[in-house]
């Protein structure tokens, strides 16, 4: 008994010490972010003396911050619905229809999936610019618009399903559309989840993509602006820290809201695949 | 019939738009503009191999691949081990556990982007870590303006948002293997070391295969961390930019070289492709034995 006590003591003090590790430095970020003006920022502490949520509003006033947020938001909010709807209706020919020429297009998504969006970047800019949409946050959201992953994730899914149910529903005269919307649908809720925080992540995330096809500040999503505004105003980190707190904290709360369907889904797919 | 004959070409539809018009098209095309001479206004001339010849003679294309190379061998090993040991710490079901998982996930969730800012402002010549490193006796570390401490501390960068996100694989994996082995192995009398090298190791094999693979290709490709923490410069004369970081700055803008950049795109696309087929063979010869 006295061992048990003993590992689990051990068990917890690895759990601390990675927890300070993984934490800590967005603790140190967010006590530079509320640490006044006259205060040492370079001195080793924790605590403010003196703590002040004044940079927050003075870092919207050297870079229009709250605007790349609501293009940040706009993004990836369009990303998710895309996404989650455009993924399940191919994912759903691909997986219930029967139809010539379906194998050809789950190579077209399967090879999509292994061309590197690195690889191509440039060549993708020409063909925004072709559209005539650079500099547009309508070229920010297009090419992870459907992901050719989450369309093979969800046929998965809904390869599923069982097919009795759906006889019985093609017998009560329900057309594909119906039978994709109540039956389908309702079926890969778990998966559309997972697809839907990791659309979200993703293009809250992306920088190189934006990096490359914007060029007015006033379109910047969050992470360029953020990357111009520590390049500017390199000098004042108080204003560097309160701008990535603005950036981390719509994630944080949005995956607590989450997180059991994450770690959940993310079990269920390791398990099939 | 249970649906007409042009259906599932609708449900399709929007999904192969995308992947066509945005992902194979641009992919067609990078190939043949590396036999170009384009630039960002457009045109471009058939140069036959041009492009390749000036890459294998231009000393920036040997500096970024080594440098990707180096940075893929760097992280690979820290990535397989570390969340590993992490998972099976963070495994067991103790009170609290959903509060250290979550935290642990949480550099994962925060962007690229916010990592790379928190981490040149910790790693600043002034920074926490040189605070600490002063406190302790020593003296201040040039971590962001030596390019060969810039490299590695990006790679610590990677390192440290990676421990999260393959810990939830592993974790995922560690619920499969089967507690009859464990046990035993613990009725042999095999200790927690013993236990750990003949039982889940050999039962997580093709886990960690699949984590050198993710983590190596993610590594070959990398760009923000050295970016960010070089503030764009890719450090001190350039001497830290990757491949993907010289592909952006050759190709992009009005001065662009289009052609160039697209070559140097196609030989990205075929490393990144061997290192997936070395991973495959891999992951086939485990499955034989």
């Amino acid at each position: 008994m006295k061992r048990a006590h003993l590992f689990l003591a051990l068990r917890y003090l690895g759990l601390l010490s990675i927890l300070a590790i993984s934490i800590g430095p967005f603790l140190w970020q967010f006590a530079t972010s509320i640490k006044g003006p006259g205060e040492d920022v370079f001195v080793p502490d924790f605590i403010p003396d003196d703590p002040t949520f004044g940079n927050y509003a003075a870092v919207a006033d050297v870079v229009p911050v709250w605007t790349f947020a609501l293009n940040s938001l706009g993004v990836a909010s369009v990303n998710v619905i895309t996404n989650c709807l455009g993924a399940a209706m191919a994912g759903y020919a691909l997986a219930r229809l029967k139809f010539r020429g379906r194998r050809f297009a789950a190579v077209i998504f399967a090879s999509s999936i292994l061309v590197p969006f690195e690889a191509i970047m440039i060549s993708l800019f020409l063909v925004m610019r072709g559209f005539g949409l650079t500099n547009t946050l309508t070229a920010v959201v297009l090419p992870g618009a459907i992901a050719a992953l989450n369309v093979l994730l969800l046929r998965n899914a809904f390869l599923a399903l069982p097919a009795e149910v759906e006889e019985a529903a093609v017998i009560d005269g329900a057309n594909a559309w119906q039978r994709f919307i109540r039956l389908g649908l309702p079926s890969v809720k778990g998966t559309l989840v997972v697809v839907a925080l990791f659309s979200f992540m993703f293009s809250w995330d992306d920088f190189l993509w934006p990096l490359i096809v914007l060029s007015d500040q006033e379109k910047y999503t969050l992470t360029i602006g953020l990357a111009y505004l520590q390049g500017t105003f390199v000098q004042n980190q108080r204003l560097v820290a309160a701008g990535t707190i603005i950036a981390v904290v719509p994630l944080i709360l949005l995956f607590l809201l989450l997180q059991k369907h994450f770690f959940r889904g993310v079990g269920e797919g390791a398990i099939k695949g | 019939m249970t649906h007409r004959p042009y259906t599932p070409w609708l449900f399709l539809a929007p999904g192969l738009a995308v992947c066509l018009l945005f992902v194979l098209f641009p992919f067609l095309n990078m190939i043949v503009l590396a036999f170009t001479d384009a630039s960002a206004l457009g045109g471009g001339q058939f140069t036959g191999v041009d492009n390749f010849v000036r890459m294998v003679q231009d000393p920036k294309f040997w500096v970024a691949a080594r440098n990707s190379g180096l940075y893929m061998v760097g992280v690979v090993p820290p990535l397989v081990l570390l969340p590993l040991l992490i998972a099976m710490l963070a495994q067991k079901i103790v009170p609290g556990i959903g509060i250290f998982r979550t935290a642990f996930f949480t550099p994962v969730i925060a962007s690229t982007v916010v990592v790379g800012l928190i981490w040149t402002w910790l790693l600043d010549s002034r920074g926490l870590v040189n605070s600490m490193v002063e406190a302790l006796g020593g003296s201040r570390i040039p971590f962001l303006t030596d390019s060969t401490l810039l490299l590695i501390s990006s790679m610590v960068v990677t390192i440290w948002r990676g421990l999260g996100y393959y810990m939830v694989i592993y974790l995922a994996a560690l619920a499969n293997v089967p507690k009859d082995l464990h046990e035993a192995a613990m009725v042999d009398g095999a200790g927690p070391v013993r236990r750990f090298w003949s039982v889940t190791v050999p039962s997580l094999r093709p886990t960690m295969v699949l984590v050198a693979a993710l983590s190596a290709v993610n590594g070959f490709r990398v760009f923000s961390e050295i970016y960010l923490l070089s503030g764009g410069s890719g450090g001190p004369g350039g001497a830290s930019t990757t491949l993907v970081m010289l592909i952006q700055s050759v190709g992009r803008g009005l001065t662009g070289e289009v052609g160039y950049a697209s070559a140097l795109s196609v030989v990205l696309f075929v490393i990144l492709l061997g290192l997936l087929l070395v991973t495959l063979k891999l992951n086939r010869r485990e499955d034989q034995l």
